[in-house]
């Protein structure tokens, strides 16, 4: 066990850890902006109780996403020294350029959203929640345009042994930054919409059962008896679950589509990522594609990876022969079952997911209630799209391995030399416990409100209760 | 100048705006269970940074992603030396911000605790740390890292308490007040003893920065005394923007042990790149963050509960 090891693990962990949160915070500011402006537009008191529902929800995650990036910042540093020194010079820049431009409007204009309910105009609140929303969706460009260039590096020279940056426009017009930023920020918004058509089924199923408790003998299916003291109608639930079924079957075209022209991409930059995504060996022409071990279908690969079924796609084996050639002796594959099994998780999830939200769609047509067995698999299949999310980047950051930056610095040459394998494995652990604890916090909470429903507005509540002033939330509204 | 010079100048820039902005942050932090009685004026406190608090940090974001793209050297250096605090430093600023934010939202009183427990230790740290930090860079020995962080913590303080009674009315108003006074009998003697963190042969401007940082100390604690709350803010925000411009000047020009800032430096395309983008954005940044001061103007009141 050498501190390489373990910094690789508390990467690993501390970033999927990020992105756990982040994808939400990304997807979910435009749709809780989206309901406001429908607020703002149609003044229906609905789509406020919305906003107000959806934005406690994205707050508490919102939350998660700042504190753990902060981590990532100092991380590269402290870890990951050599690679800092060596890259500071081109990957530094859009990071800069992603506090500068994208945190400062995030965090400033959400304190705004956030304390300015009732000092400023409505307007002018409005915007803010768009200002920070449109932050969110930006830093997501900066960070993905520094990852693309770990994938492929463009726009520099090496030079006393550091990367010297020669083209910012390079950079951050990189092909691959082109593919993956609508790859990335449109699963985000798949993962955010697979949420809110979780979160709206469990509204609804909860609102059907709420009503036989009650008797009523009026037919007046729209507004039950009790509705107005629990939960408000259920019309409006049946509102958020067709925008996010909207949401993510648009944003779940977006990824399809720029999932293939990455594959595209990987084909000429990445073909060692693409080989083990496959477990292909040898070179071969007309390569199958085969979706679980043991199927195949013929030509496909070759047919995704560059539209000509006959072409010849590079094996694992090969490229090992031709690197050993150009970089010197070492084993340039990455860990074959991850890469294998990440991209057929990622895909077979991801799909998933989107064929869910085509299907609610088709089910819930023209005033068609939200069917009952179907809003179960709602609720099942939450996990999805966060899962494939998880998957796409382990295939991303794992299928690059053994380089931290993709022929030019190796992994093992881009740890920080002073730190020792103890001071790696006290914060390894450290953060590690406390981001557990942290993700149990976030998750009572989600679920508390979830079931708690919209606030109770103020003069509905009963005096004396004295559950009423700790669920009064003091930093919103 | 050369862009070498500049940036270092404008990292120093950012890391003041950080120590000034999140100063006051790190002591209301701090004081919110001191100067609060009950869960209303804990909220009054706490809403002081409620909506800037956030904004505030981004500044260190800032700082950070400038030294990266700047200074690569000089950023893997600190980051990796500093490796345990920095470890400490971190969770103090995750278990600040979730309490921050999950204090409105937890579901009962037990949580609520737990929520101003993560803020009043996530402040301490990094109030601590930082100055450790900084002065353990200036000076190289664990003494001066102590009377560094003791210091920094103090101020935070003394910042804190004067922004509260700056934005409060009523009770927590005078309790803050008080809790300056308070905070002035440790900070003034640490801040004395901190004078000796300027390294031998400092120059002139570190020594005259140092001194009236020290001064403006004093001064702040007279116009607290006077209820010049506003005045008594400029003079410990002025302290620390000249403190930390000593300390800058101090590092400068070899922020680390054998790295000087050429060494450290990305090539002039990366710093023509980064003076453009700074140029452009920095000045709607501190447009819109003021703006938001101003949108927050009002003293608050306790909520009664
Ligand atoms: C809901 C999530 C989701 C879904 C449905 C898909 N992906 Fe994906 N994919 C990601 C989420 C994701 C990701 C987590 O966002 C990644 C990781 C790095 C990146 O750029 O995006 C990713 C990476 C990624 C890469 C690696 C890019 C690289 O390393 O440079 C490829 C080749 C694909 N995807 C291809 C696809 C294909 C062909 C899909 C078929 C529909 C697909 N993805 C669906
Ligand atoms: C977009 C910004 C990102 C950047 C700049 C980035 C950069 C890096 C760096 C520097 C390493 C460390 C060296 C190494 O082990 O190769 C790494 C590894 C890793 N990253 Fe990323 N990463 C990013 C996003 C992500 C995301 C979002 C995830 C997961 C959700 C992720 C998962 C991993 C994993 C699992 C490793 C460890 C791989 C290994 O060592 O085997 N990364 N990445
Ligand atoms: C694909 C990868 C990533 C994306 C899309 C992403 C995006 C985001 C988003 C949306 C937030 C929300 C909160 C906020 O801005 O306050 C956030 C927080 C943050 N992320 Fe990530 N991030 C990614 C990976 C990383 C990595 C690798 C780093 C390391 C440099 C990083 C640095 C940060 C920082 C410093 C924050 C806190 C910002 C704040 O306080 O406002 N992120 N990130």
């Amino acid at each position: 066990m050498e501190a390489l090891d373990l910094a690789r693990w508390q990467f690993g962990i501390t970033t999927v850890y990020h992105f756990l949160f982040v994808p939400l915070t990304i997807g979910l500011g435009i749709f809780v902006a989206g309901l406001q402006t429908a607020w703002h537009r149609t003044g229906k008191e609905h789509y406020l109780t919305l906003t107000k529902f959806f934005g406690k929800l994205f707050l508490i995650n919102f939350a998660m996403g700042v504190v753990t990036g902060i981590v990532q910042e100092f991380q590269f540093g402290m870890n990951w020294s050599e690679y800092s020194t060596f890259v500071g010079d081109v990957f530094g820049a859009p990071l800069a350029m992603e506090a500068l431009l994208a945190f400062f409007l995030e965090s400033t204009f959400l304190g705004l959203w956030i304390f300015g309910w009732d000092r400023l105009p409505k307007r002018v609140h409005l915007a803010t929640i768009w200002a920070a929303a449109i932050g969110s969706n930006l830093s997501a460009y900066f960070i993905l345009a520094a990852n693309a260039w770990m994938k492929h590096p463009v726009g520099y020279v090496v030079e006393d042994g550091r990367a010297r940056m020669t083209d910012i426009w390079a950079v951050l017009t990189n092909s691959t930054a082109i593919a993956q930023v609508p790859h990335v920020v449109g699963a985000a918004f798949v993962v955010a919409g697979g949420f809110v058509i979780a979160v709206s089924a469990y509204r609804i199923l909860h609102e059907r059962r709420a009503v036989p408790a009650v008797p009523v003998p009026d037919t007046s299916t729209t507004t039950p008896a009790n509705a107005k003291a629990s939960t408000g109608d259920p019309a409006m639930w049946r509102t958020s679950l067709r925008a996010a079924l909207v949401m993510t079957a648009i944003a779940g075209a977006v990824v399809a589509g720029t999932g293939d022209m990455s594959a595209k991409l990987l084909h000429e930059q990445q073909p060692m990522k693409l080989a083990s995504a496959e477990g292909l060996q040898h070179d071969e022409s007309s390569a199958p594609f085969s979706p679980l071990p043991g199927v195949e279908i013929p030509y496909l690969l070759s047919f995704l990876a560059t539209n000509d079924p006959n072409a010849v796609i590079q094996g694992t084996e090969d490229l090992q022969a031709r690197f050993e050639k150009q970089f010197g002796p070492g084993d340039y594959r990455p860990n074959q079952a991850v890469v294998f099994w990440s991209f057929r998780v990622m895909v077979g999830f991801g799909l998933a997911t989107i064929g869910l939200s085509v299907l609610g769609l088709w089910l819930t047509r023209r005033r068609r209630p939200l069917p009952t067995w179907f809003a179960r698999i709602c609720l099942l299949a939450l996990p999805l799209p966060t899962l494939a999310m998880i998957a796409g980047w382990l295939l991303s950051e794992i299928g690059r391995q053994p380089w931290t930056v993709a022929g030019e610095l190796l992994t093992a040459a881009s740890v920080s030399p002073g730190v020792s394998l103890a001071e790696v494995a006290i914060s390894l652990a450290v953060f590690t416990l406390l981001y557990g604890a942290l993700a149990v916090g976030e998750a009572v909470l989600l679920i508390h409100y979830i079931k708690a429903g919209p606030e109770v507005p103020a003069a509905e509540s009963q005096p004396g209760d004295d559950e009423a002033p700790v669920l009064q939330p003091t930093l919103m509204y | 100048m050369e862009l070498t010079t500049v940036w270092f100048v404008l990292i120093a820039v950012l890391w003041t705006g950080y120590f000034v902005l999140e100063g006051f942050d790190f002591g209301v932090g701090l004081l919110a269970p001191v100067l609060a009685r009950n869960e209303g004026e804990r909220k009054q406190v706490l809403n002081t940074i409620g909506p800037v608090w956030d904004g505030n940090e981004v500044w260190l974001i800032t700082a950070i992603g400038a030294m990266f793209a700047a200074f690569p050297a000089w950023y893997a250096g600190m980051l990796s030396r500093f490796y345990l605090p920095l470890v400490l430093l971190l969770v103090g600023l995750i278990i600040r911000g979730v309490g921050l934010e999950w204090r409105g939202k937890v579901r009962n009183a037990g949580e609520r605790r737990l929520c101003d427990l993560g803020i009043g230790i996530g402040s301490a740290l990094p109030a601590f740390l930082w100055g450790a930090i900084f002065a353990d860079l200036l000076k190289d020995s664990a003494v001066a890292a102590v009377i560094g962080g003791l210091f920094s913590l103090a101020l935070c303080l003394l910042h804190g308490a004067v922004f509260v009674s700056l934005k409060t009315t009523g009770r927590v108003r005078q309790a803050a007040r008080r809790a300056a006074l308070a905070a002035s009998v440790v900070a003034v003697p640490v801040g004395v003893l901190a004078l000796s963190s300027v390294p031998e042969g400092g120059t002139a401007f570190a020594w005259a920065g140092a001194l009236v940082a020290m001064a403006a100390v004093a001064a702040a604690v007279a116009l607290i005394w006077r209820r010049r709350e506003g005045w008594a803010f400029a003079a410990t925000a002025t302290a620390i923007v000249l403190g930390t411009a000593a300390l800058f000047d101090g590092l400068w020009p070899e922020p680390l042990t054998g790295l000087t800032v050429t060494e450290a430096a990305s090539g002039p395309y990366t710093m023509q790149v980064l003076t453009w983008i700074g140029l452009i954005a920095l000045p709607f940044v501190l447009a819109y963050q003021a703006w938001t001061y101003w949108v927050f103007r009002k003293r608050l009141t306790a909520d009664v509960v």
